[in-house]
């Protein structure tokens, strides 16, 4: 199982990071969302993995570890806070320089390939 | 404590030419006048301390776990430059008020002089050595204002630049100097760096220290080769050459390293470095003196000579050596400030400091010319002139040494040959400038100074002739209190006498006086000699450099910064890599003993999914709606993994927030393009993929190693005393509004502050709407239909009620705030969706920036509220109740806490997307019905 688990973790990351290194503004975030997925259950990983632990005490005599799903939990609010204020900044950016590209300006060499479709 | 006032007097007389430039010329000198020479005062009346103890110290704590001390020093060496400094600076003040023009502003020029003034003094005051460079680099940026004070002339900036970059760098070696001194001794105090000479010179790292604190030295000193910025430092007003270049700022490297001569002196690195460098600069300035034309810079070179010959009496190492090198200090400040004064007088009168076309000013200002000759004759060394006793005692060491062994005669030869050409550039000074002729081509006609504008030069040239009549009466006591200070407190024998008979170093004194008078004469073959070199510009050679070095920057910066934040990305993320990287090659086995769980189905079909969902976001992310379709799948997939993995509060908050961020996402893309532009050149595609492979192993091999081994958790903690200690079973809860609140607090804050920048990013912004999708089918035209609105009404209490119950179980069952606020939440933009912005408007009238602030408020209070009983911040408090009808239940101070937590996620939530949600709704366009 838990190399099942961390093909997954893998699988995620990698995607996160490759849509990470797109031009423009939207993959980008979507890039981020899915690291932050990714990111949230390594730190959960960090517990161990836990089949049936008791989730509260009295519910059985296995606990699952607590620290780390407080941690995800408040990480994953604060990543919605997050992609928000991104996607935000991508439009407002958008609005303000008249393009969505990362850099705020359209490289020229996309600009050739563009007039040359 | 008095000590302290000496830098800061004239600190505190830098603002007063400032205010009082409303005043008359003459009231603005006196004005600026009057803090220095209180500080002169304080200086002398600290004297009769010093009898008794060899130095005074006064220290202020700053930072003392940094070893960083505001400490001053008192000696006999600080002594004699303080006077120096206050007293040529006042000097200077009054020759100032005569010498500018009325066109100059002259409080401008007398704030950079008090801030210079206070810098130096800084410098020779400083009992610490990190301090002392501070002083040292603001003596360099003074110094910058001072030579650029005509900035409307090109020569005063290019000079001006070029002392500050050649002193400047010069300090930067410094500052690398004290920090190894530092590291050797484990202080930067100097007096313990004073007391462990021989740990220092027996250290590994003494000759780097010895280079960079001489580098620092040297071009502050203008020692050959970092003298060319002095001459074209002679673009400076003539006040600030007589000050800086004479006096002061040159002289701080010599100080520097008569302070540091107990501590790094007496070594074979040390007499090669600085004798012989001294030596080179020594004669180098003296023959370029002589070819000059410029009456300015046959004084500066015949300044960076004496500062070489000053130079090679510290390295010569001899305790008489240092004796006559701090006695050459004193004597070349006060004839050399006295020759710029009287150059600047002539310059002033004759408007052209070129001597071939001054001539005869014998004729014209008999006064001024009888004073300038004493000076010129002093700074040739005559006798009964204070220049010639410290070079009768410079001779004298010269042979003394005998570090070349069976060649140290070339050293007293050398000696004589530099004093040959010195005579013959004072020969040329006096005999060019006030006889050989009539003036040629003057562009007015000169005669006498004002009155006061001789007085400065008067007292120089009386002090050199009474140093020279009667050196021991005059100066002895306070060279013995500087010398002194230098040797670390032996004083050697020697007498301040005119005539010590006939011996070897009166001899040579001839030797230089007939030597040069015969150069001088016969100057006319050694120029047409010279003549035949191609002469150097060090302005020309220095500007090449510079642009060199600008040019190289910039190429380098164009590589790396050239302006693509993905490339950037790209470098971090194969840094990380790499580190990472390296450190999992340690790691000989990637499994670990913990036992594993056994794989089921349910788990393969969920992964399958989770990776088929995260690959299809990937390849479909140039169309934006399907990919972020494929994103929510993962984002529930991630959410039945908290679930499966005995994580009930991750799954919940995780089920939700993956809907919020779908409605916000599916809102932004409405005002951002649909489809992504096929842009990514092939190999960057190729690049990024494998890039993103490399950190996605690794990320994978990392998660498997870590859950394959054991480990002790903290969590035990938490575990025993949630339900004693936070009064809850829910321990993440409790971890969240107990155990971490104060985590928790900082968290809602982050959060209110994101959804405020969201709500002011959002203010104002105007952007094109498309009226379809990017296949170009219209909007539906139906805004809000009629059975999601029905159903929305009617789902609203039951989800509001979900929430409350999530909110109240959640301290002991799965649940609390965040969960609550968050289902909250989601009800609500249901409404949005199904009713519209405005008719929720109208029923809704809560202002959601003020419902964050209370929320905050609350949590904040609560944790507050403790203070009340005498505890600390966020303490929590609990009780069981008993209820008739109801039953027990529980109160406890976390429930407030919660509840702030509650609103502050609600309303940031609905901050964010009522008002993204806004915008499409008021103006959104429609298309028109197709026929």
């Amino acid at each position: 199982m838990e190399a099942l688990y961390a093909v997954c973790v893998g699988v995620l990351t990698a995607a996160g990071v490759f849509l990470l290194l797109r031009g423009r503004t939207f993959p980008v975030v979507v890039g981020l969302t899915l690291l932050s997925y990714g990111v949230n259950l390594f730190l959960f990983a960090t517990g161990r993995l836990n089949n049936s632990a008791a989730a509260v005490l009295g519910a059985g005599s296995d606990h699952a570890d607590p620290l780390p799903q407080a941690l995800v939990l408040t990480a994953i609010v604060i990543g919605f806070a997050m992609t928000a204020f991104v996607v935000i900044l991508a439009m407002r950016a958008r609005g303000d320089l008249g393009n969505d590209h990362v850099d705020g300006r359209v490289p020229e060499l996309v600009l050739d390939s563009e007039e040359r479709n | 404590m008095t000590l302290m006032w000496i830098p800061l007097l004239p600190l505190l007389g830098a603002l007063v030419p400032i205010l009082a430039s409303g005043l008359g010329r003459t009231a603005l000198a006196w004005a600026t006048a009057v803090l220095p020479a209180l500080a002169l005062v304080l200086t002398l009346s600290l004297i009769p301390q010093l009898e008794g103890s060899s130095s005074i110290q006064a220290q202020l704590e700053w930072l003392p776990a940094l070893g960083l001390n505001i400490s001053f020093r008192f000696d006999g060496l600080a002594l004699l430059f303080s006077i120096l400094i206050l007293g040529i600076g006042l000097l200077v003040i009054l020759y100032a008020r005569y010498y500018l023009s009325a066109q100059d502003s002259m409080a401008r020029l007398y704030a950079y002089l008090m801030l210079f003034m206070t810098a130096m003094l800084g410098i020779v005051l400083s009992g610490n050595l990190l301090q002392l460079w501070m002083f040292w680099e603001l003596t360099s940026i003074s110094s910058f204002l001072l030579i650029g004070y005509w900035w409307h002339k090109s020569e005063a900036r290019r000079g001006a630049r070029m002392a500050l970059t050649v002193t400047g760098a010069g300090g930067l070696a410094l500052l690398g100097g004290i920090l190894l001194l530092g590291k050797i001794t484990g202080s930067y105090e100097l007096d313990v760096i004073l007391a462990s000479g021989d740990l220092i010179r027996a250290h590994a790292w003494y000759p780097v220290t010895l280079v960079l604190v001489l580098l620092g030295v040297f071009t502050k000193s203008a020692q050959f080769p970092f003298h060319f910025w002095l001459p074209h430092a002679m673009a400076a007003p003539t006040p600030v050459s007589a000050y800086l270049h004479s006096a002061t700022m040159v002289k701080a490297g010599l100080f520097l390293m008569a302070r540091l001569y107990p501590a790094l002196s007496g070594t074979e690195l040390w007499f090669a470095l600085v004798s012989l460098t001294g030596l080179t600069t020594m004669l180098v300035g003296a023959y370029f003196a002589l070819f000059k034309h410029d009456l300015k810079g046959l004084l500066a070179y015949s300044t960076v000579s004496h500062l070489g010959l000053i130079t090679l009496l510290f390295g010569l190492g001899t305790k008489l050596g240092a004796v006559a090198a701090v006695f050459h200090i004193i004597n070349h400040a006060t004839f050399k400030a006295s020759l710029f004064m009287a150059a600047g007088i002539i310059d002033h009168e004759c408007g052209t400091r070129d001597m071939r076309r001054i001539n005869g000013m014998w004729k014209y200002m008999p006064y001024t010319a009888a004073l300038a000759m004493v000076a010129a004759l002093a700074m040739a060394g005559v006798p009964l002139m204070n220049g010639f006793l410290s070079k009768e005692m410079f001779f004298a060491e010269t042979l003394q040494q005998d570090f070349l062994g069976s060649l140290s005669w070339i050293i007293p030869v050398l000696a004589t040959l530099a004093g040959i050409f010195s005579v013959a550039y004072s020969t040329r000074f006096i005999h060019d400038v006030f006889f050989n002729g009539e003036p040629i081509n003057l562009p007015r006609t000169p005669h006498e100074p004002p009155r006061y504008m001789k007085v400065p030069v008067e007292i120089l040239v009386a002090l050199c002739l009474l140093v020279g009549i009667f050196p021991s009466l005059v100066v002895g006591p306070l060279l013995a209190l500087a010398s002194s200070a230098v040797l670390g407190g032996e004083l050697p024998e020697y007498s301040l006498a005119i005539w010590h008979g006939i011996n070897t170093p009166l001899i040579m004194s001839l030797v230089a006086m007939c030597g040069g008078l015969l150069v001088y004469f016969n100057r006319r073959n050694i120029y047409a000699f010279q003549k035949q070199f191609p002469e150097f510009n060090a302005n020309e050679a220095f500007e090449r450099v510079v642009r060199r070095l600008i040019a190289s920057a910039t190429w380098l910066l164009e590589r790396l910064d050239n302006g693509s934040l993905q490339r950037y990305l790209v470098l971090m993320l194969l840094l990380w890599a790499l580190l990472v990287g390296q450190s999992m090659l340690d790691l000989v086995n990637l499994a670990g003993d913990r036992p594993q769980l056994p794989l089921d189905g349910v788990a393969i079909a969920m992964a399958l999914l989770l990776c088929i969902g995260a690959i299809a976001t990937v390849i479909y992310n140039r169309n934006r709606v399907v990919a972020l379709l494929m994103l929510s799948v993962v984002g529930l997939v991630v959410s039945l993994v908290f679930a499966r993995f005995s994580a009930p509060d991750l799954a919940l908050t995780q089920l939700v927030v993956e809907v919020v961020t779908l409605i916000l996402l599916m809102l932004a893309l409405f005002f951002l393009p649909q489809r992504t532009p096929r842009e990514s050149r092939p190999s960057h595609i190729l690049r990024d993929l494998s890039l993103s492979i490399v950190i996605g192993g690794l990320m994978g091999s990392i998660s498997y190693a870590m859950m394959t081994r054991s480990f002790n958790p903290i969590s035990d903690f938490f575990l025993q005393n949630s339900k004693t200690g936070g009064g809850g079973d829910n321990v993440v809860n409790v971890i969240l509004v107990d155990f971490r609140g104060f985590d928790t607090l900082g968290e809602i804050t982050v959060l209110g502050i994101a959804a405020l920048g969201i709500y002011n990013l959002l203010a104002g912004l105007r952007l094109f709407m498309p009226s379809g999708d990017a296949d170009g089918r219209g909007w539906a035209r139906d805004r809000h239909p009629l059975v999601l609105a029905t159903i929305s009404q009617s789902v609203l209490p039951l989800a509001l009620l979900v929430s409350v119950f999530i909110f109240l179980r959640g301290h002991n069952m799965p649940g609390g705030g965040f969960i609550a606020g968050l289902v909250t939440a989601v009800a609500l933009i249901l409404q949005y969706m199904a009713q519209g912005v405005d008719w929720m408007k109208a029923r809704v009238r809560v202002i959601y920036p003020r419902l964050i602030g209370c929320g905050i408020l609350l949590s904040t209070l609560t944790g507050a509220a403790s203070w009340l009983f005498g505890r600390p911040f966020l303490t929590s408090w609990f009780g069981h109740f008993e209820l008739p009808l109801i039953g027990e239940f529980e109160l406890a101070s976390a429930m407030t806490f919660d509840l702030g937590v509650y609103m502050t996620v609600v309303g940031s939530t609905l901050l964010i997307l009522a008002n993204l949600g806004q915008m499409t709704t008021s103006e959104r366009p429609v298309t028109k019905e197709q026929d």
